[in-house]
């Protein structure tokens, strides 16, 4: 115990994206002392990579849009296995966060009349999304970063959790170490607020970054919290897919809501041919239509481009596997063809866009203003994580909140583009305050001295196996090709429990990994022990989408693949049982209150 | 595929030495691409940072053949590979390890700079109003992406070690996106002449230069600040006519 070092907060905040940094100004704010730990360096976490921009039905650009309505696209748009509180809050309290960062400095595009400008995106019934080009998430990184440097939180920067440490049944604090050096440190708080983010390295082809290991889904699980629909991956429809090493990287939904469309190597928009039944009355019959929408022309209904995730990914994906596809293997992404429709196309293009023209003037030699991009489905996002209580972001472990992309809930079966950052504020916000006064309300927690070292000592253990066949690296690789195989956009139950029993082995390899090197700044080591988590989750993943045998959302069964109404009544929630293994549980969905069922009748429309 | 050799900066704290590896390079690998097949197969310990490898966190700033550059969006095609390919960390800030400095001094000077002040709000509802044309100054600003670039190849920095009395591009940029930002009511003149060593900047746009992101430092933002600082504290007649006015509308 001599060695690590000891520190003392009321909150400690787990994860420095908008969930994480929102949460930890809100906390501050009831005057709480507050810690901010991250894997990397302020300001980088995953959030500064988002894109199109956040939803908050402010209405300014087409004042038929209100909270009923967002609410109801939400809940459509994940199938209705929502957390319908969470849906009702979110739709309610985003525009006031929206507006709050203006007030704390962000600078959104603007309307004709000086106000925050909304854009089109997938799913959403008016054009919703508060955006700065296609950098929003760097925007809303900046603010809240910028603007809690001044709140008197403590931030640890590249200090990586490895373990809750619980007092009896409740949260006492957190063991963590420190990249730079190496070094352990204890955290003693009276809550945690995790908000860590997803699990995208689980698999091969994913827009996500290194940090997303799965490390908050798996740290609340061994502390016995529970993990909720799993089996929801989002898949999102458009990533690069040329040059290889660049394959998964996002391009933005912007692009279509701009009035990019969707070919196949014949020239054709395939997305008019497929569209579901649910949509139909909202989408556009004719290519024009759908060019007037993205034009604004409020009498036009969607082009087909901008149905749901999950549904566009599939067509591509069938597109591509009927022989259709790219030369790369995607489906063409055309914006340049506006220039036929307005003037100055290209300069509009690089002032919409700019990241996008410059990630692919840069990384694939492709001006978009010219030539169309090659596109395919990349693992983006996960609906399922940490079950968690609507109002508060309490989990089913007393002081363990969560918020972000880390909590399962508000998307249901598959998330609307844009409804992610806006989660992050409203979800964030709740999740610190809540935590502040839980803190507040039950002092005295404390740290057992023989659960840190023990959990020191595991931690190092990679360590004495130094000389190991066992290489961290090359496992994460075979995990994530495993996962992207078998447990990926199309799934087969005979497929996924080979999958199950190949995790087996890999848990068993992951125990013997050695890693050479000492402890400062050594990557090596820091894989090995992210390893764990995504094979923890992994299995709760592959688990979930088993038990769960019908297409809805997110999940796609080859084997089932339509959707069973049976199967709309329950979640799946999972949790550590007390002999270690995963339980599995259907938990039914509780009915909607009568106000929210009414507001779903009326839009639908 | 071809096989191309990497001149890597290897060691702890400033001390260290060039260490020779070869990676296999094929179409459109960028040499974060490079140093991350090394360190999966020949240098597990390789310390590296990054994170979103799309050039937009600007975590993974270092100097290659010499030049200060993001590894991720740094296209192999666009280096000579006859001869070896120097990859080192940032030269000024402390060196960590291997590729990895310690960049923690910025994120201390953030803080000496005065916050965001807004003035009081538009609307009833809260809100400001603000037109395309007067956010697009700011906007060019808030590209940031703090990767710290310009910092490393600023002389005043690199060469002259001013990091208690001089702030950097970085944060002359970030005054500006502040200064300019329509609603902003702060004054940060005289912090910027007295505190931040503004005069220290020589023009030089080295800095301009490097930007991933090709913010118009110097131009945009360094010289109309000089211009401020020098109606502000030199020109009695400007001095005068901003007190009668106030601040400056962007
Ligand atoms: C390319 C891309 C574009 C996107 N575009 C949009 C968009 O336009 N609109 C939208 O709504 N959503 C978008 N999303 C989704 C959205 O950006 C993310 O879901 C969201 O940013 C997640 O935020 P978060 O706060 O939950 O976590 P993150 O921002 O990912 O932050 C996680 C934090 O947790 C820390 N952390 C993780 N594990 C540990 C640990 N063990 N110890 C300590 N710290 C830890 C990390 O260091 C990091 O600080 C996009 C996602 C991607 C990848
Ligand atoms: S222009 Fe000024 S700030 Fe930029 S590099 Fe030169 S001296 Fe430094
Ligand atoms: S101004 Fe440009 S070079 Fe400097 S930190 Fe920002 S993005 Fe990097
Ligand atoms: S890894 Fe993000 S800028 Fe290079």
């Amino acid at each position: 115990m001599s060695m690590v070092e000891r520190v003392s907060h009321d909150v400690l905040v787990i994860g420095a994206g908008g969930a994480g940094l929102r949460a930890a100004i809100a906390a501050a704010a009831t005057g709480a002392r507050v810690g901010l730990v991250c894997k990397s360096l302020l300001g980088k976490a995953h959030t500064v990579m988002a894109e199109g921009g956040m939803a908050a039905a402010m209405g300014h650009v087409d004042d038929r849009d209100n909270w009923r309505v967002h609410f109801a696209d939400t809940m459509r748009g994940g199938q209705y296995m929502n957390n319908w509180r969470m849906a009702e809050l979110h739709a309610k309290e985003a525009p006031d966060r929206v507006r709050e960062l203006e007030a704390w400095g962000a600078v959104f595009d603007r309307t004709a009349d000086g106000r925050i400008l909304q854009r089109n995106f997938g799913g959403h019934r008016y054009p919703r999304l508060a955006h700065v080009g296609d950098r929003t998430g760097l925007e809303m990184i900046r603010t809240l970063q910028d603007h809690a440097i001044h709140q008197g939180i403590d931030v640890h920067m590249e200090v990586t959790v490895v373990r809750l440490l619980m007092d009896g049944g409740r949260v006492a604090g957190v063991l963590a170490y420190d990249r730079e050096r190496g070094r352990f440190k204890v955290f003693s708080c009276g809550a945690v607020v995790l908000a860590t983010g997803g699990v995208g390295r689980a698999f091969k082809i994913t827009s996500n970054s290194w940090e997303y290991t799965a490390d908050g889904q798996a740290l609340a699980y061994e502390a016995g919290a529970e993990l909720m629909d799993m089996e929801f991956v989002q898949f999102h429809p458009t990533g690069m897919v040329w040059p290889p090493s660049v394959k998964g990287i996002l391009v933005t939904e912007g692009v279509r809501g701009e009035g990019g469309v969707l070919r196949n190597s014949q020239g054709k928009r395939f997305m008019f041919d497929d569209i579901p039944e649910n949509y139909r009355n909202q989408t556009a019959d004719s290519e024009e239509e759908g060019w007037r929408y993205t034009q604004g022309d409020k009498s036009a209904r969607r082009p087909p481009e901008l149905l749901t995730r999950d549904h566009v990914a599939r067509c591509i994906q069938r597109e591509v596997r009927e022989g259709r596809g790219s030369p790369h293997g995607g489906v063409y992404l055309d914006i340049a063809w506006i220039k036929e429709r307005i003037p100055k196309a290209q300069d509009h293009i690089k002032k919409k866009l700019p990241s996008m023209y410059h990630q692919f003037m840069q990384l694939a030699n492709i001006d978009i203003t010219t030539t169309p991009m090659e596109v395919g489905p990349t693992t983006h996002y996960i609906m399922g994580g940490i079950r968690v209580d609507g109002d508060s972001q309490m989990s089913t472990v007393p002081g363990l909140f969560a918020a972000g992309e880390c909590a399962a809930g508000l998307h249901g079966a598959n998330r609307l583009g844009g409804n992610s950052l806006s989660d992050l504020l409203v979800f964030g916000k709740r999740a610190g305050e809540y935590a502040a006064r839980f803190a507040a309300e039950h002092p005295g927690a404390t740290v057992s001295n023989s659960e840190v070292d023990g959990a020191v000592a595991a931690a190092l253990s990679p360590f004495e196996r130094a000389g190991s066949a066992e290489q961290p690296y090359r496992i994460q690789h075979e995990l994530q090709d495993l996962m992207q195989d078998l447990v990926g956009i199309v799934r087969k139950e005979e497929e996924m429990r080979r999958a199950l029993d190949a995790l087996q082995g890999l848990k068993a390899r992951a125990r013997d990994v050695g890693v050479a090197g000492n402890r400062e700044y050594n990557p090596g080591w820091h894989t090995a022990l992210d390893l764990a988590n995504l094979l923890t989750i992994s299995e709760a993943i592959a688990l979930a989408a088993v038990e769960r045998k019908e297409s809805r959302g997110g999940h796609f069964r080859d084997d089932y693949p339509d959707k069973d109404s049976n199967y709309a009544k329950f979640n799946i929630v999972m949790r550590k049982g007390s002999g270690g293994e995963m339980e599995l549980e259907r938990r039914p969905i509780p009915p909607l209150p009568q106000e929210l069922a009414g507001i779903i009748e009326e839009q639908k429309s | 595929m071809t096989a191309t050799t990497f001149r890597i900066w290897r060691g702890e704290k400033g001390n260290g030495a060039f260490a020779d590896y070869t990676a296999d390079i094929t179409e459109g690998m960028v040499v974060l691409d490079a140093m991350h097949q090394i360190q999966a197969d020949n240098a597990n310990d390789l310390a590296i940072r990054w994170n979103c490898k799309a050039g937009k966190c600007g975590s993974c700033s270092a100097e290659i053949n010499g030049m200060p550059k993001l590894m991720c969006m740094t296209r192999m095609d666009e280096l000579p590979t006859d001869k070896p390919i120097t990859v080192e960390p940032m030269r000024a800030f402390p060196h960590i390890r291997d590729l990895v400095t310690d960049v923690s001094w910025n994120f201390e000077v953030k803080k000496r700079i005065k916050k965001f002040t807004p003035r009081p709000p538009d609307a009833p509802d809260g809100t400001w109003r603000m037109v395309q044309e007067d956010v697009d100054r700011v906007q060019e600003f808030r590209k940031c992406i703090e990767c710290f670039l310009c910092q490393d190849v600023c002389h005043v920095l690199r060469d002259h070690h001013k990091h208690d009395e001089f702030i950097g591009p970085r944060y002359f940029v970030y005054s500006a996106a502040l200064e300019m930002h329509p609603l902003d009511t702060a004054d940060r003149l005289k912090d910027l002449k007295e505190d931040q060593a503004i005069g220290y900047c020589n023009i030089t746009k080295c800095c301009t230069k490097v930007c991933p992101e090709h913010i118009t430092i110097t131009d945009n933002a360094i010289i109309p600040l000089k211009e401020r600082v020098v109606d502000e504290f030199y020109d009695p007649l400007m001095k005068l006519v901003r007190l009668v006015r106030g601040k400056p509308r962007s």
